[in-house]
């Protein structure tokens, strides 16, 4: 069969269709999942097919069936937790930090925590400064989880079923901004869900990033290429474990490396990558490491403003400009 | 009174060993930590064993246990082996957590004890959980969740009784009321120190049950657990007690007085059971006696098992993070 084109949306829906007849301990948890289809309407129309006993419509409570879910999966069954954006997550983070990521290790290996969590993150729908984040960083940041950023139709097709094989925890971010994009999904998964991957193959700079960016660095290098400045763009696709290889790789190559990241800047994940860079590729750079993030603001509301804040495809290709120049 | 309760003679024996083995186990801790062997926080559950002995000698196999820091009693009454126990707080490679939960993370699979969770209340989703599990799965047993009165003003409390509720799930919550959330009174922390009371504002079922008494534990999970197979519901369960310790190593006990502790040990559980049985000449001296050698000798061995336990290789660090191999096809 050949590659098909879908939404992000509905490529994040086959992927769910697919778990759901892959596997019957699988069901998908969350708040208005069911009946009103989901809060993005990832989910629409499962429930009428699957019935309430596998499409679970939670109270409005992240804790407790973020926590109901870690429960079930170390009582066999293979959940799937709907949270709705990354900003209510913080409510469940106790049961994702300090019960599902610890289980394993506290209890010497004993039990293992095979749960996965969705959540939608990112801005440009001005829904201001509670809607609008990119925290990857924070569950990155966290030993004992997984966690995925599908930035292509393909991965976020295919992601949800390598996650929900994976025995520990997984988190996956689905950047809001992409939902209604339409793209190639081919049949399998490109790599395995560990992988970074090359998306764009270049000579001069590389440009590194994820999730919701990954179309601006794309643009941005066909625009360097405009100007004879050859862009590879490395997708991290997994933010923990990092797949390090692949970009300092590139960057041995390329001698430059910029990193876009939606989230801020300070103690983010763009200085995590950043910090790999020196320690591991100094000696091949030919220039400073540089960082292309979202302004240290709570997103704002206006268009404007919120655009202003988030990183840009004309940045990225100023600063790749101002690095070749030696600026 | 509940059909399945038994007071024989043998059976009232054997709880009063149980709790005996907890109480002697603990004193003997409380050693072992001066000593420094055992270090990081030491939660005694001395005065508050009939809660955990009396529970669990109604349980079967399968049934599943979550618990919290206050756990040795009910690590060691649900059938961990006392060395196992010791030698997970001595930090060592033959602890029931290999080592790295320590006293408050004892965990065991094949018991089914799913730990001593140290985030109070964090345990209680979980357990929801656990039943949701079984429940989907056809499986007959029911999870029993052990927190303190404390947990009970966190939103996690609130939160897993209306999941458990709305969706039946077969959990039996178990409150250990011991007055004290560490050092802050339940007056001060409640608006309504009834709890079992809240456990209405969910619809669920309740009672309050006297956690000092052994045998009223033990019927009182009798029923609770009949309810909750024949209506598929859980069911709260407050006991009320009192723990004769400090909340943990480091509490200097300036919230309460000297002269509230000794009313409450003379109404202790082993005291009473030890007394009853006694007065009605279902025991003597000897006996008791003879049980008292039995434990020091368990005891002894659990300290030569503990120190015997290898230290984990630093190359083994990061060991059981992370799951060594995927299920299934990988990618």
């Amino acid at each position: 069969m050949n590659a098909q084109t879908l939404t992000y949306r509905e490529a994040l829906r086959a992927g769910i269709e697919q778990a759901l007849e892959d596997d019957e301990r699988v069901f998908l948890m969350g708040e208005d999942v069911g009946r009103y289809g989901g809060c993005y309407a990832v989910s629409k129309g499962l429930f009428d097919y699957y019935g309430e006993q596998r499409i679970i419509d939670t109270p409005l409570c992240e804790s407790g069936f973020v926590g109901v879910g870690i429960g079930a999966a170390m009582g066999g069954l293979r959940p799937i937790i709907e949270v709705m954006t990354v900003n209510f997550s913080l409510l469940a983070m106790d049961q994702i930090v300090n019960s599902a990521a610890t289980l394993r290790h506290m209890s010497g290996g004993q039990f293992n925590i095979p749960v996965v969590i969705r959540m939608a993150c990112g801005a440009g729908r001005q829904l201001a400064a509670q809607h609008s984040h990119s925290w990857e960083n924070f569950y990155a940041h966290i030993p004992g989880l997984k966690v995925l950023s599908p930035g292509t139709h393909t991965d976020a097709r295919h992601m949800l079923g390598q996650a929900l094989r994976d025995p520990d925890p997984v988190i996956i971010f689905e950047h809001v901004m992409l939902l209604n994009e339409s793209g190639e999904v081919s049949e399998a998964p490109e790599a395995d869900m560990e992988s970074a991957l090359v998306r764009r193959l270049g000579d001069d700079v590389t440009l590194i990033t994820y999730g919701g960016s990954l179309h601006k660095a794309l643009d941005a290098a066909d625009k360097l290429a405009e100007i004879n400045i050859s862009a590879e763009v490395v997708d991290l696709r997994c933010l923990r474990p990092l797949d390090t290889d692949t970009f300092l790789s590139s960057v041995a190559k390329t001698h430059r490396a910029i990193i876009i990241d939606e989230g801020w800047k300070t103690c983010g994940l763009a200085g995590e990558i950043s910090a790999i860079i020196m320690e591991q590729g100094f000696w091949s750079l030919d220039a400073p490491v540089k960082r292309v993030c979202t302004a240290e603001v709570p997103i704002p509301y206006p268009s404007h403003l919120e655009q202003a804040a988030l990183p840009q495809a004309e940045q990225i290709v100023e600063m790749a400009q101002a690095i070749m120049e030696g600026r | 009174m509940n059909q399945k309760l038994r007071i024989d003679r043998v059976h009232l024996i054997n709880q009063l060993r149980q709790m005996l083995r907890i109480r002697r186990f603990e004193e003997k801790c409380t050693q072992l930590y001066a000593e420094e062997k055992i270090r990081g926080f030491l939660h005694l559950y001395i005065g508050e064993e009939a809660i955990a002995v009396g529970v669990m000698s109604v349980l079967s196999p399968e049934d599943q246990i979550v618990a919290t820091y206050r756990e040795h009693g009910h690590a060691l009454a649900r059938g961990l082996s006392m060395g196992s126990i010791l030698a997970e707080m001595f930090g060592r490679t033959n602890g029931c957590s290999r080592g790295r939960g320590g006293s408050m993370h004892l965990f065991d699979k094949q018991m089914s004890f799913y730990g001593g969770n140290a985030i109070v209340a964090g345990g209680l989703p979980l357990a929801a959980g656990l039943a949701m599990a079984n429940k989907k799965q056809d499986r007959d047993a029911v999870t029993v969740c052990f927190f303190g009165e404390g947990a009970v003003a966190e939103g996690e409390f609130h939160e897993a009784m209306n999941l458990a509720v709305l969706w039946k799930l077969p959990v039996l919550f178990v409150c250990e009321n011991n007055g004290y959330a560490m050092g802050t009174a339940l007056s001060l922390s409640e608006s309504e120190t009834n709890l079992a009371r809240k456990a209405s504002g969910y619809g669920m079922a309740s009672s309050q049950v006297d956690g000092m008494n052994v045998v009223d534990v033990e019927s009182a999970t009798s029923s609770a657990l009949e309810l909750i197979k024949t209506t598929s519901q859980p069911y709260f369960m407050e006991c009320k007690t009192y723990r004769f310790r400090g909340h943990s190593s480091f509490d200097g006990q300036l919230y309460r007085e000297k002269e509230e502790i000794r009313q409450w040990e003379e109404k202790g559980p082993v005291i009473r059971l030890q007394n009853w049985l006694k007065e009605n000449n279902h025991f003597n001296e000897d006996e008791l006696d003879e049980l008292e050698t039995e434990i020091k000798a368990e005891i002894e061995a659990a300290i030569e098992f503990a120190e015997g336990g290898a230290w984990e290789d630093t190359g083994d660090l990061c060991k059981d993070v992370y799951s060594p191999t995927r299920e299934g096809e990988p990618g």
